[in-house]
């Protein structure tokens, strides 16, 4: 009971990191129809930039709590801005030019940009895995077994899924209530009409990456604080899986995509508890053939309606 | 024959559009009156709706000079705007033949999106917006009250949080002109309003075109085969058949004009000589 409680708190961490990025996967999918495989790659980036970044404000474990969290935003805040850049900026070389061109064409310019950003990467900073001190210790000791054997919720996993539900929340307000979401579900359902109504589609389509992008870095620096070690594979491991938790939980569905990227995080942690962890991967994908099997439109997804 | 318009709200100068070999618009010209309800009609395959195309951004006409007039002065011609700016900047609406709601949105939400631009602008790209800045809720009241006035005018008001998708046809198709009228254009150019409706609503749809004409400053294009629409409610009438313009005036003489009635009905070949001796005489008188 303990250890599955354990491993309980530590999938639903990683399963928050893995949402976070799904999101970015699903709104670009959900306005453009097509996937942006960047997107694992802008996580990967916005990591680095929180590494340099902590590096750079000589943040240590030593460093008080409250002045850690306020830096952590600060690091948050440039990774965020920086990466969205990197969004706007895939998107405007590898999208805009091709928008009306046959679908394969800007997935292919896609990955070009994955490539480019994983060797810009490689070279400036060093093939060799980055590893940072861990800043935030401690937690809370929830329940001992009699052998000795502790359930611990760590301050580090408290901030993760705190974050991570202020941000959804923030970010499904957005989309639900603002002009900006309207506008985005509006081109999601008819981007000529929307530009009929004087709404940029160009912009709003710009916006919906950034948007993505912003989630990914936060999901950059989670990871970064979570794990410790970064390199500049870790986007393409990271975005497939939350690529994955997006299919599941219904591509173009919001929380479909917080949702499957849980579901990952739990499969892939509870397989390696109680199994064997060289399966863990194995273990998420065949998950996702299983439930595209039985609900081809993912967990949350609306049905396809073809229009005639 | 040539009405005479006063203060054109939109003036199209010799406009040709070409597909490959097919001449769609053959050298039109015409001027919309900014307080006129003006029908654009014609044979099927006229070019009507490849006229709207080319008013409203959809294509760039091969040739020809469109140009929007505000009554400031302002003038902008609208074949060389990007398509998002002719409704924003020029202020020119349109809604379609086949009904382009968004029907996963709410019948508010639908309206909301009409006003999309004030509201970018007062939530200063929705950075405002997020941290609550008192001239975004204004502006976001605002568009409220601009949506509700227009559920009103359509008789939509019950409907307002219902999924546009749902509604039955001809709530559909007053919801599209309430959202087109949501953004406020100096002309509103509607592509065949009254199809596919019922008497009793197309007899609604007439008060509500009359109603937009009177109340507000805002010049109307329509496209019309209910020819009960069309001599109901225009002042000025434009005839179009394969791509040119054949006649131009007010409904009287319109109706009367025998190469509109040669258009539409068409004529046996023993009768063609004595129709365009008709035409001839209608010319000359």
């Amino acid at each position: 009971m303990e250890y599955f409680l354990q491993q309980l708190i530590n999938g639903i961490t990683l399963g928050s990191i893995y949402g976070l990025i799904a999101i970015g996967y699903t709104m670009v999918y959900g306005i453009i129809g097509m996937i942006n495989f960047a997107h694992g790659d802008i996580f990967m980036v916005s990591s680095f930039i929180a590494l340099i970044v902590i590096t750079a404000l000589g943040l240590t474990v030593s460093t008080g709590l409250g002045l850690t969290i306020l830096a952590l935003i600060l690091v948050l805040v440039t990774s965020m801005v920086i990466a969205s850049v990197f969004g706007w900026t895939t998107e405007r070389l590898a999208y805009r030019p091709l928008r009306g061109s046959f679908r394969l064409a800007p997935l292919i310019t896609a990955i070009g940009i994955s490539i480019v950003l994983q060797n810009y990467i490689q070279i400036t900073q060093g093939a060799r895995v980055k590893p940072l001190q861990p800043l935030i210790e401690d937690g809370y000791t929830l329940m001992t077994r009699a052998d000795g054997f502790t359930v611990q919720l760590s301050n580090m996993q408290i901030l993760i899924i705190t974050v991570t539900i202020v941000l959804m929340t923030v970010f499904s307000l957005i989309i639900a209530k603002t002009s900006l979401g309207r506008a985005q579900r509006a081109c999601e359902q008819d981007r000529k009409m929307a530009s009929l109504l004087g709404i940029n589609v160009d912009r709003t389509i710009s916006m919906t990456f950034v948007m993505g992008a912003a989630l990914a870095a936060v999901a950059g620096l989670m990871f970064l604080l979570y794990y410790g070690v970064i390199d500049f594979f870790i986007g393409f491991v990271a975005g497939v899986k939350a690529f994955t938790a997006a299919v599941l939980g219904g591509i173009g569905s919001l929380p479909g995509a917080m949702l499957g990227g849980l579901v990952i995080g739990l499969i892939e942690t509870f397989w390696s508890a109680y199994f064997s962890i060289e399966y863990k991967d194995v273990a998420a994908f065949s998950m996702l053939a299983i439930v595209l099997i039985f609900l081809p439109q993912g967990l949350l997804g609306k049905p396809e309606v073809e229009k005639v | 024959m040539i009405n005479i318009v006063e203060d054109p709200v939109l003036t199209v100068e010799h406009l040709n559009m070409r597909f490959g070999g097919l001449l769609a618009v053959d050298d039109l010209s015409f001027d919309v009156d900014r307080r006129d309800i003006t029908a654009l009609i014609g044979p099927n395959g006229a070019g009507k709706t490849t006229v709207f195309n080319c008013i409203t951004g959809f294509y760039k006409p091969t040739e020809g000079r469109i140009t929007a007039r505000h009554e400031d002065g302002a003038k902008f011609l609208l074949e060389r705007m990007d398509d998002f700016k002719i409704p924003k900047v020029a202020k020119v609406a349109r809604t379609f033949q086949n009904i382009r709601l968004f029907g996963g949105m709410t019948v508010l939400e639908n309206l909301m999106v009409g006003q999309h631009n004030p509201l970018m602008i007062a939530s200063s790209y929705t950075f405002g917006g997020i941290f609550g800045l008192s001239g975004y809720k204004k502006a976001e009241k605002e568009a409220v009250e601009l949506a509700k006035y227009w559920m009103e005018q359509t008789g939509l008001t019950a409907r307002a949080d219902d999924a546009a998708g749902d509604l039955p046809y001809g709530e559909q198709r007053k919801l599209e002109i309430a959202r087109a009228m949501c953004t406020k254009p100096k002309l509103l150019c509607l592509d065949e309003p009254a199809a596919g409706l019922n008497p009793r609503e197309s007899e609604e749809l007439n008060k509500l075109l009359l109603f937009i004409r009177k109340e507000r400053d805002t010049g109307v294009l329509l496209i019309e085969h209910d020819m009960n629409v069309v001599m109901g409610i225009s002042d000025h009438i434009i005839v179009l058949d394969y791509g040119k313009k054949i006649a131009d005036g007010t409904p009287e003489e319109i109706r009367n004009d025998p190469s509109v009635i040669a258009a539409y009905l068409g004529v046996a070949d023993d009768e063609v000589e004595e129709v365009e001796h008709e035409i001839e005489e209608g010319v000359s008188s």
